[in-house]
């Protein structure tokens, strides 16, 4: 599904937005982000400082307190793509079958999307195994799938909580690889949640710092590094530099909360 | 000189130790059970045979067999009726137990209603509502299938409705991301998710109905055309017939075994492909 969005400008803003939970829990005061067309943004905080409820209240799993999170345009059915922590698929159904989910919840027909489904499916790597089961595959071959679900439907955004903190390092590296190779190739729009500085230096073109209890925004870092990132880059003089500055923010960022 | 290690592609012990485990597993999970049955039987023969057990106290294996194959014309009619019973009382408690699992899980204003009662009728003993349904259901047929789907509806409910329950979080969160309607979250999600415990109850089901069936025609307790295998034991027993009373049991074992067996080979083959408790691995 092609969206007609221009290719720059704000695509979504978050204004002082709070979240307060049974229990007088406040897990956000006073959060705002804005994302720009093309960002790749990280939310980089400790456990608990209310990135994955920022990012379900961005998903409309979940509605702010208080303040306004704005969309430049009309949201439709297909709009965002959401790669949960886990790879999250239906294990009763096949890889091609799992990754037709969102345009069957649309009612589009396999046959319909087939080429779409493939493609996607091809963007992952993951060609040969379209007919397998999700218990056939590795845990990183299953959170391919996930992602190839995410952007099957070439959403405006895609929403990533974590997905590649449950896998081996060697894995993730490789992950993080095909992710920004996919980035460069579809241009997406991608708010990924971390608690890795190593891996927002790599994958961000900002990094969002997050303080906790009540969660919001402390600092932003740029990584004024062009895409795409080859894997050279982790082992550059400016990564390095790039991970100091951001160990640096979030120190700051914990020690004043 | 390069130094070479041989490397051997003969199985180590461990392998070996686990195949022999694996061989004797496969062979022994019908081996054993067969032999401990040649075991009882002849052990029930001899019994018989030294004690001098008269045949209406205590018939031997032999004179069973001979009952149950010159009996066939009274006990297959009356195998046919209780099978019968059984089958659509375990139809009709798919359909309740589904359908309501299905209703419990739209409204819980209607789950936390209704659920209370569906568990007082299971722990009440059938046996004790048996009586009171056969006053007032006038047809006994119907009388019968009320007992047995009493009986065999509450497992088909309750693991339903738990499966239906059990959709993973984030796949609901997926499905309302993609604007799913409640139908849709139903039939992708919820039934599928479903389908294991609800063949579990299934499972359950299928010998509780022959249970339901039985214990409700004991209480019953008519006979002539159209009676099953529990009033053919009772008959027997009034006519010091032990032998057709041991061979009618026989049929009622066999039949739930039969049951049990279909009702597994069909969720072997609806899970083989998903589903951890029918995915083969090595040990």
């Amino acid at each position: 599904m092609q969206q007609t969005v221009p290719n720059t400008g704000t695509l979504l803003s978050m204004t002082n937005v709070g979240k307060v939970f049974a229990g007088d829990i406040e897990a956000l005061r006073g959060m705002a982000l804005r994302v720009q067309v093309g960002d790749f943004i990280s939310l980089l905080g400790p456990s608990g400082c209310g990135k994955s409820t920022a990012l379900r209240l961005l998903a409309g799993l979940s509605t702010a307190t208080v303040g306004t999170i704005h969309w430049q345009h009309e949201r439709v059915a297909g709009d965002i793509g959401v790669v949960f922590q886990e790879p999250t698929l239906m294990p009763w159904a096949t890889v091609e079958r799992n990754v037709w989910l969102p345009f069957r919840l649309s009612g589009k027909s396999f046959g319909s999307v087939r080429d779409s489904v493939h493609h996607a499916l091809s963007l992952v790597g993951l060609d040969g195994f379209a007919k397998s089961y999700p218990r056939e595959l590795s845990g990183g071959m299953k959170m391919r799938v996930s992602i190839a679900r995410a952007l099957v439907t070439n959403p405006r955004i895609i929403l990533m909580d974590e997905p590649f903190a449950a896998l081996d390092e060697i894995t993730r590296f490789k992950l993080n690889n095909d992710l920004l190779a996919l980035k460069a190739e579809i241009g997406c729009t991608v708010v990924f949640v971390t608690h890795s500085v190593f891996e927002s230096v790599f994958m961000s073109s900002r990094i969002a710092i997050m303080a906790a209890r009540p969660g919001r925004v402390m600092r932003e870092v740029t990584i004024d590094e062009p895409y795409p990132r080859e894997e050279g880059f982790r082992t550059s003089p400016e990564y390095a530099h790039y991970c100091r500055t951001t160990s640096e923010a979030l120190r700051d960022t914990m020690m004043e909360s | 000189m390069a130094n070479s290690t041989a490397v051997s592609h003969q199985p180590d012990r461990e392998e070996l130790q686990r195949r022999r485990r694996a061989n004797f597993e496969r062979i022994g999970k019908w081996l054993l059970p067969m032999g401990v049955f040649a075991l009882s039987i002849l052990l029930w023969d001899r019994l018989v045979i030294m004690g001098e057990i008269p045949h209406y106290i205590l018939p031997g294996p032999g004179r069973v067999w001979s009952t149950l194959i010159n009996d066939l014309a009274i006990l297959l009619p009356a195998l046919k009726v209780t099978l019968q019973i059984t089958l659509l009382a375990l139809a009709v408690a798919v359909i309740g137990g589904v359908g309501l699992a299905v209703l419990f899980t739209q409204s819980r204003l209607v789950e936390m209603s209704f659920f209370p009662y569906a568990v007082i009728l299971q722990v009440t003993p059938i046996i004790s509502i048996a009586p009171l349904i056969f006053i007032y259901v006038d047809n006994r047929l119907v009388g019968l299938l009320l007992c047995a789907w009493i009986v065999a509806f509450f497992p088909v409910l309750s693991n339903t409705t738990l499966g239906l329950n059990s959709a993973d979080h984030n796949l609901r969160d997926l499905f309302r991301i993609y604007g799913a309607s409640r139908w849709q979250r139903l039939l992708h999600l919820q039934l599928p998710s479903a389908l294991p415990y609800f063949l579990g109850g299934l499972r359950i089901a299928g010998g509780l109905a022959l249970i339901g069936a039985v214990v409700a025609e004991y209480v019953a307790g008519t006979g002539g055309i159209g009676s099953g295998l529990a009033f053919t034991i009772l008959e027997a027993g009034y006519r010091l017939n032990i032998s057709r009373m041991f061979a009618a049991l026989i049929l009622i074992a066999a039949t739930g075994v039969a049951i049990f067996s279909l009702l597994s080979l069909l969720s072997h083959l609806m899970l083989r492909k998903w589903h951890e408790s029918a995915v083969k691995r090595d040990a």
